[in-house]
């Protein structure tokens, strides 16, 4: 228990996907305009990360391993994650259409989000059995989403301020994703 | 392991998982098919696709949603206007009423050297801002254009812009989607008929004095509009003209008489 808590902290504060694995950087600027948006792209990462660490561990184990091919863990990954987001949109749209409703944009985003690969890849990397793979799924998940929500909170109040012509945009939002990797750099004594 | 046998097992094994998905997806893709109307679809794709919100439902989509459960006008969508809703109609047989091309209108024409300045501001550009600065910004009228383009932010169109310190509609891209109309504090923005040529371009309820110690354009009331006018299109309420487009022919005669030349 204690040794799946400090899996869930490291991923979710201290190894920040984002802020210090640079990993799904794109909907971190994509879709972090306003705290909605946020929260739901942050929700639906938390849905596919865990279920993805889920069957990407059990493929690894009694598929890859057995027979030996560890080395084609990318490409077996990338092909099961796009179909399971597209099953998992399917599924939802037919049998939880208020769910669908609420995640539904932001599900075929997550398709090529290099967050959840790196989450299948990690857990291979770590050496994380499938419960371990599947809490570090959900705590590297949650990290993306405390990053993304913070993000996009600093971004409505930047959208009122003065910015100088040559920082508008982009620039400013990645000034500001660089001082909240700072500030994330803070827990790095927490384990 | 490197081996012609092993390079073949991997391709196996590769292509086996992408075969098993493949059937997989198929299958489940016929299992979970959810019945969309047929209607929808096609009205969604004649509508302009812009997801403005014009109609007030969220984006095309929901539009036609609403359109098939009945509970929207086939002419529900103001940006497409008239083309759009026979299309609409067509599809779902029925027959369209007529809709009148609509446009926005900012009914001030105070520019920067015809409204006079209490002070200088250099402060956040948002005419929401405006709340919370002195006198309700630094324009002398209390009713006019503040020109922080609050409606140039929101417009999807890009048909409003700021000209000379105040907001200038520009007809022809214009969709009459409304968002202006509501992003405006002063609620200066009308939507207006294409057609209709003769507009009051101020909005001071100020009395005729008031108005013409702090602008050169402001309606000071004076009803040369409404008697001159033969249709009783116009009435002068609160010191300021407004025209009835229902009853407005397009003549002119005020445009004509008014002596500040506020109608256009």
């Amino acid at each position: 228990m204690g040794e799946l808590l400090i899996i869930a902290v490291g991923s979710a504060l201290v190894n920040n996907v984002v802020l210090s694995q640079f990993l799904g950087i794109c909907p971190f600027l994509g879709v972090s305009k306003k705290v909605e948006t946020a929260a739901g792209m942050g929700g639906a990462v938390i849905f596919v990360i865990t279920i993805a660490s889920f069957v990407t561990g059990l493929i690894y184990e009694f598929l890859l391993e057995p027979t030996g091919f560890e080395y084609l863990q990318t490409i077996v990954f990338i092909l099961v994650i796009a179909a399971l987001v597209q099953f998992v949109e399917m599924f939802l749209k037919k049998v939880m259409p208020p769910l669908y409703q609420a995640l539904g944009v932001y599900l075929p985003l997550i398709t090529t989000n290099c967050a959840v690969l790196g989450v299948a890849l990690n857990n291979v990397q770590y050496e994380y059995n499938i419960l371990q793979g599947v809490v570090n799924g959900f705590a590297t998940a949650v990290g993306f989403t405390i990053s993304i929500v913070i993000m996009a909170g600093i971004r409505e109040k930047i959208e009122c301020n003065d910015v100088t012509p040559a920082f508008k945009g982009t620039p400013i939002v990645l000034v500001t994703a660089s001082l909240m990797a700072i500030a994330f750099f803070g827990f790095s004594g927490l384990i | 392991m490197i081996s012609i046998t092993g390079i073949i097992l991997a391709a196996v094994i590769v292509g086996g998982v992408g075969l098993f998905i493949g059937v997989f997806l198929g299958f489940s893709g016929k299992a979970f098919a959810v019945e969309v109307d047929e209607r929808e679809e096609a009205i969604v794709g004649v509508l302009p696709g812009n997801n403005c919100g014009g109609c007030g439902y969220a984006g095309c989509s929901g539009l036609a949603a609403a359109i098939v459960a009945g509970e929207a006008e086939v002419s529900g969508c103001p940006v497409g206007g008239a083309p759009v809703a026979a299309k609409i109609a067509e599809i779902m047989g029925q027959e369209a009423g007529e809709t009148i091309r609509k446009t926005a209108f900012v009914k001030c024409g105070g520019t920067c050297e015809k409204a006079g300045k209490d002070y200088e501001y250099t402060g956040v550009e948002d005419c929401r801002v405006m709340a919370f600065v002195q006198n309700g910004g630094p324009k002398s009228c209390n009713y006019g254009c503040m020109g922080y383009g609050s409606c140039v932010k929101v417009c999807p169109f890009d048909a409003i812009h700021v000209v000379d310190g105040v907001a200038v509609v520009d007809k022809e891209a214009c969709k009459a989607c409304g968002k202006c109309v509501a992003a405006c504090p002063k609620n200066l923005i009308e939507l207006v008929p294409y057609e209709q040529k003769h507009l009051v371009q101020c909005s001071s309820q100020d009395k005729g004095k008031d108005v013409m110690s702090v602008c050169k354009v402001g309606c000071i009331g004076c009803k040369m509009c409404q008697k001159v006018c033969p249709s009783e299109a116009i009435t002068v309420e609160n010191n300021i003209a407004h025209i009835d487009p229902e009853k407005c022919t397009n003549c002119g005669l005020c445009a004509e008489k008014c002596p500040k030349k506020i109608i256009l």
